[in-house]
């Protein structure tokens, strides 16, 4: 159980860094400042920060750039890498083109 | 960690966070949110096509879809400080055969009775709201006052705001049953055995809602349904509109990202039996998805399918959700069974539970979705 008040008012305020500006990941552009400062408006889980930032939405479905918001979370945050749950594998693997996965199961006639 | 609030909400969804916004807003600020999930928005509200519709909806909800859209989601993301992408640019829903335009003229003849304004055009008509739809749609559904948001940050949008204004959240927290103190509802109790005391609660859990009322007597019949999206790489600028067909085999729409963002079925999720904590896709409904969408929209067959994902639906027994309070179990307001189509009418929601826990009048008249309207027919 996470009490989402309790855990803000432990990590304290947003300080920015020299380093906000760096891009983390590349696909949806998304840089350190802005990981870190969603983490203090309330965004504890990578679930969470897809949804709020993009990150690990583009075309390489975060297997740059997963590690390295894990990462800076888990600072943000004061707790360990290990206890920031990954982002949700999701299918297809690899990107896939609307007419190649439209050919599965469709040659019912 | 604080166990008392005025107001317990359970779910952490787009009802619950708008809840405890509205609640917030209007100065109740002992308001606790319980989401069972690590994160906000785990359910139906992040895992939808993020239609903001007023088009197709029952006329015992068409009323509220109507307020939402006329008074809450053009303001919303100034207000809540998060671009929830709000675009309202109109729904077409498509038509290939006659057999379709038959259908749609009596969805749109419906919804014109009911003071909305929607109206079945042909096929050229089509052709110039949007020039990138296939040759073989004759005609299609226009209204042209529905939209979509990204129904990701809508909800966090909403518990952000919330957040600022000092409503407390708890994850992790699942609550397993509802205890009455001297006839009114007041504990919540957690699956690790917590047990939080509300002056009121409100009910919002999706489908798990079910399990929880039923602890106090109360069952609002409902079945779950597993819906899925896809969603592609960045696409050139296309259309901002809301797309759907006459056969419902999927909806969607351009997000503001370029990403094509579709909902479809394959027609077999009713046979769906896996267990509800399991939101993994199936390998057969993206297929069927992308067969149809490339039926509608022959320029995407060559847009890559870059994610698919899952959520289940809380479908109501009659269609339209239970939003009410419990009078056998006064201090508890129901607010589950939206039946798939809860995401659009969120803010509406939100803002009528802050009403019914103050006790005013709904700003639409809501009475229609009464715990109590399930009766035998034998």
């Amino acid at each position: 159980m996470v009490d989402i008040q309790e855990k803000l008012k432990e990590i304290g305020p947003f300080v920015p860094g020299a380093e906000d500006d760096l891009l983390i990941c590349r696909c949806e552009e998304v840089t350190k400042g802005e990981i870190r400062k969603a983490v203090h408006e309330g965004i504890f889980t990578v679930e969470e920060m897809r949804r709020y930032l993009r990150n690990g939405m583009g075309l390489c479905q975060g297997q740059t750039c997963g590690r390295l918001v894990k990462g800076i979370m888990a600072r943000e945050l004061k707790v360990r890498p290990a206890e920031i749950e990954p982002a949700t594998a999701r299918a297809p693997m690899r990107p896939i083109e609307m007419r190649i996965l439209a050919e599965d199961g469709g040659d019912r006639e | 960690m604080k166990m008392t609030a005025d107001v317990i909400i359970i779910g952490g969804g787009i009802n619950g966070c708008a809840a405890a916004y509205y609640l917030a807003k209007s100065g109740i600020t002992g308001v606790l949110v319980l989401e069972a999930d690590n994160s906000i928005g785990h359910g139906g509200s992040s895992r939808n096509g993020g239609g903001v519709r007023q088009s197709g909806r029952d006329v015992r909800e068409l009323p509220y879809a109507m307020y939402a859209v006329n008074n809450m989601w053009p303001t919303l993301s100034e207000e809540l400080g998060v671009d929830v992408e709000y675009y309202q640019k109109g729904n077409l829903r498509l038509g290939k055969t006659e057999a379709h335009l038959a259908k749609l003229e009596t969805l749109a003849s419906n919804a014109r009775n009911l003071g909305l304004d929607m109206k079945v055009i042909d096929g050229k008509e089509v052709k110039e709201i949007c020039p990138h739809l296939s040759d073989d749609i004759i005609g299609a559904s226009w209204c042209p006052t529905d939209g979509h948001a990204n129904p990701m940050k809508a909800t966090l949008a909403f518990y952000k705001r919330s957040l600022e204004l000092g409503v407390h959240y708890i994850t992790g927290a699942k609550v397993i049953k509802l205890q009455k103190v001297k006839g009114k509802a007041r504990k919540v109790v957690l699956s690790s055995g917590e047990v939080f005391e509300g002056e009121t609660i409100i009910l919002a859990a999706g489908y798990e809602s079910r399990f929880i009322a039923r602890t106090v007597g109360i069952d609002v019949p409902m079945t779950k349904f597993f819906e899925e999206c896809l969603v592609t790489e960045m696409q050139p600028q296309m259309f901002d509109i809301m797309l759907g067909t006459a056969d419902a085999d999927f909806y969607g729409h351009q997000a503001q990202h370029g990403s094509f963002v579709f909902g479809s079925d394959s027609g077999l999720e009713e046979s769906i039996d896996k267990p509800f904590e399991d939101l993994r896709t199936t390998s057969i409904t993206a297929s069927a998805g992308c067969r149809a969408i490339i039926g509608y929209i022959p320029k995407l067959a060559d847009a890559k399918v870059v994610r698919t994902w899952g959520g289940w639906c809380d479908l109501c027994y009659d269609g339209v959700p239970v939003i009410d309070r419990v009078e056998e179990v006064p201090g508890l307001i129901l607010a589950c069974g939206f039946t798939g189509h809860g995401f659009g009418t969120g803010p509406a929601v939100g803002l009528m539970l802050s009403q019914m826990v103050a006790g005013e009048e709904t700003v639409v008249d809501i009475s229609a979705l009464r715990y109590d309207r399930f009766r035998s027919e034998k």
